[in-house]
């Protein structure tokens, strides 16, 4: 032959997925909640979600390049970062304090570990964490939905139902459909349910996340506050359950590999959040149930690491035991 | 009947959807003309390689033996086409080794040798006599010696024998031909196989992309006149890959697994590929050994994509020429199908027995995609036939550590290519796990 042959090892077929078609699904699914956010909290919560947006790309293409490293802003994911600390934050927060939650998260939490698929706790939920100690009434500083129709600046602040909740004035807390559909005080992405699950069964139908952790982690959520006798619904739909469930425990890096691991890991999440909204300090538990769950991940693959073709039950057991 | 047969197929773990580019499924196969020279290597299967048993400038005539091997696990070599031998060469097989290989130039008249005759195979010992001497081995690309598959210890009773017509992998139609052209020597060689083996129970596994293949050769399993006692039966398996593997086979069909390092003779089956039965059945006829081979030759490189009946010599650049040549300058030249074919250097290189398929890509679907992170997205895992962790197995063969790796159970990888295809940061996973294997192999670790 004339020409020369590209010789390599099998598979020569690729199914076509890539890191960046799977990012750009993600960002597709946090489509309706940021637009929702943009209604709810104005032009306000936008120039956040940009901010957040280039801050973590720009970050990740400097930190990259002096690391020396090749330049991954193409694969998307820090534009997912950005999208999803923006979500977690006031939308009365000073763009300064969103950059700098930005650095947070893709310099120290993602690209000091290694970049991709390397950090053992979600980037986003960590600069929020980060930022929660660092300007708690910032980070605290809610107001209500459609605050800039509001002449009057005393009637805009506000606290968060779960907040609410925790001060004992149930009776101020917002009805079923307006937490439905997002009209409460929160987080930018977290309050419009609707638009959230929509994002989820997006993510579903495309492949991209299996159902398995959202259903564990609000399934466990369910039967608790059942069990402990609180109004399920509005558990559900409150606080960053919902954002939390379907677009931060179900992150590729920081979530099990495998389906028995997902279980165990959404569970544990569902736990931790109602034991901290019940029994915590805290209004909320969302972010810290997750990266506590997050750091467990490598010991619960370990424990539910699944049992190859071929080895009988029994035996697998024994050998675990052995372990 | 003691054993029932399964309505639909039993649930398997993991998979993938890969394209079917079944294009050749609806053509008539063509056969080839004898080329004028054939290069017939020694070992065209897994086992010992043949020694010749002609030497340059004999005549030989079209089924005569030339080459066999004193080891069991071996099969005999016979000509496809009548000639003189002209040397004695050596080629590079797939795999990379070099053997020996008689190169014989043909006189094309295609006189058939006296030796072929219908072989006596009335008795068990007899018939798998017969199966070695008609130089059978595994068509559907394994190439392991059939006498050495039906030879089954005594101690283990065998009660089904599963025809794999799955053809999972994409472009290949070999089999699907086979079964449309040639489902009467099908159910022929299936009762030879059963009645010698006294198994009770043959199901015909064919993926449900093959509608037209269900049913034909379910028009034949029905019939109270071809299938008296009912032995024989059809199951549509769901067509995803890697279905025709044979232990993911054995499970969908019967719901067995084959342990770790066994046999699937050890959970009570055989698995023959459905291309081999006919042949078998062809051969107790007519005592014809394995001389020729349909091929299916596909790939965006290819100008007249069709299935061709070869003579096994043939080299690839021949049979290409008979397709009408390549329409676009071939990038990747591949000997099977697209998720297990092994990619050649070389299209001189001649068909040899276990070949089903030969797939040209050209230059844009050859390209070969960039690594980048692991992003643990665990589709290698949900897609793992094998229930494996491949990304672990990578990053413990990256790092030589050979005791996780067989912790990890690296050596049940059939490498099936399933997390290599789904991997959407292009992670080279089989290649790793191959490494792994070696690595595990040197440090001498057990089983």
């Amino acid at each position: 032959m004339e020409q020369k042959l590209i010789v390599s090892p099998s598979p020569h077929l690729r199914s076509g997925a890539t890191t960046q078609k799977i990012m750009l699904d993600v960002i597709i699914a946090l489509t309706p909640a940021a637009i929702a956010s943009c209604i709810l909290f104005g032009v306000q919560a936008l120039i956040l979600i940009l901010t957040c947006v280039g801050s973590c790309v720009l970050a990740e293409y400097l930190s990259r390049r002096v690391m020396k490293r090749d330049n991954t802003i193409f694969d998307l994911s820090a534009v997912v970062t950005g999208i999803l600390l923006a979500f977690n934050l006031p939308v009365t927060i000073s763009p300064l304090i969103a950059i700098f939650g930005s650095v947070v998260a893709i310099v120290v939490v993602k690209q000091m570990f290694g970049g991709i698929g390397q950090n053992f706790v979600n980037p986003a939920l960590t600069a929020r964490i980060v930022l929660m100690a660092s300007f708690p009434a910032k980070m605290s500083n809610w107001v209500v939905p459609f605050w800039y129709r509001i002449g009057n600046p005393d009637a805009i602040t506000t606290a968060s139902p779960l907040g609410l909740l925790k001060q004992g004035a149930a009776d101020q807390l917002p009805n079923h459909l307006d937490m439905l559909l997002g009209a409460r005080a929160g987080c930018l992405g977290e309050t419009c349910a609707i638009a959230l699950l929509l994002g989820g069964i997006y993510l579903i139908v495309r492949k991209v996340i299996s159902p398995v952790i959202p259903l564990c982690y609000l399934g466990t959520v369910a039967v608790i506050s059942l069990l402990a006798g609180r109004d399920v619904i509005f558990e559900l739909l409150s606080g960053g359950l919902l954002l939390g469930s379907i677009f931060m425990a179900t992150d590729y890096t920081t979530s099990p590999i495998n389906r028995n691991g997902r279980i165990v890991f959404a569970v544990g999440c569902g736990i931790l959040t109602m034991l901290i909204r019940m029994f915590g300090s805290l209004p909320e538990g969302v972010s810290f149930s997750i990266i506590l769950m997050n750091i467990l991940v490598p010991h619960i693959e370990r424990m539910t690491r699944p049992r190859p073709f071929g080895v009988k039950k029994e035996k697998a057991k024994k050998e675990g035991a052995q372990e | 009947m003691e054993l029932a047969f399964p309505e639909k197929p039993f649930k398997t773990h993991g998979g993938a959807h890969v394209p079917h580019r079944k294009n050749t499924a609806q053509m008539e196969s063509a056969v080839m003309p004898p080329p004028t020279q054939v290069i017939i290597p020694m070992q065209q299967h897994v086992g010992a390689p043949c020694t010749p048993l002609v030497k340059v400038g004999d005549e030989v005539l079209v089924g005569q033996k030339i080459a066999d091997s004193m080891a069991f696990v071996s099969a005999p070599i016979h000509a496809s086409v009548s000639g003189k031998v002209r040397a004695v060469t050596q080629v590079m097989l797939s795999g990379g080794q070099y053997v020996d290989a008689l190169v014989i130039d043909s006189d094309g008249e295609m006189k058939i040798s006296p030796e072929v005759q219908p072989p006596k195979a009335d008795t068990r010992e007899s018939f798998l006599q017969a199966v070695r001497e008609s130089g059978l081995v595994g068509l559907g690309g394994a190439g392991f010696p059939a006498h050495v598959k039906l030879k089954v210890s005594p101690d283990k009773r065998i009660d089904t024998l599963i025809i794999n017509a799955a053809e999972c992998e994409p472009y290949i139609t070999a089999d699907h031909r086979e079964a449309l052209e040639n489902s009467w020597a099908v159910l022929s060689g299936i009762y030879a196989v059963k009645d010698m083996l006294e198994i009770e129970r043959v199901i015909i596994a064919v993926e449900d992309n093959k509608p037209d293949v269900i049913e034909t050769l379910r028009k034949m399993a029905d019939n109270e006149k071809l299938d008296p006692g009912n032995h024989v039966r059809v199951l549509a398996l769901h067509a995803s890959y890697p279905q025709g593997a044979e232990k993911v086979l054995i499970k969908s069909c019967t719901d067995r697994e084959v342990p770790m390092g066994k046999l699937p003779a050890d959970v009570g089956c055989i698995v023959m590929n459905i291309t081999s039965v006919a042949f078998l059945a062809n051969y107790l006829k007519t005592g014809m050994p394995l001389i020729k081979k349909r091929v299916t030759i596909d790939g965006s490189a290819i100008q007249y994509p069709q299935n061709v009946i070869v003579p096994i010599g043939t080299p690839i650049e021949e049979v290409i020429r008979f397709c009408g040549g390549y329409k676009a300058p071939p990038k990747k030249i591949l000997m099977g199908g697209p998720m297990m074919g092994i990619a050649i250097t070389d299209d001189s290189l001649p068909i040899v027995k276990q070949n089903n398929g030969i797939i040209c890509l050209d230059e844009e679907e050859a390209r070969l995609h960039e690594p980048t992170a692991c992003i643990r997205c665990g589709r290698c895992v949900s897609g793992c036939p094998m229930h494996l962790i491949p990304t672990m197995l990578e990053k413990y063969a990256e790092a030589k550590r050979a005791e996780e790796l067989q912790e990890y159970s690296v050596m049940d990888c059939m490498e099936c290519g399933t997390c290599a295809y789904n991997c959407p940061a292009h992670r080279p996973l089989v290649q790793a796990i191959r490494l792994g294997k070696a690595l595990v192999k040197s440090a001498g670790g057990k089983k």
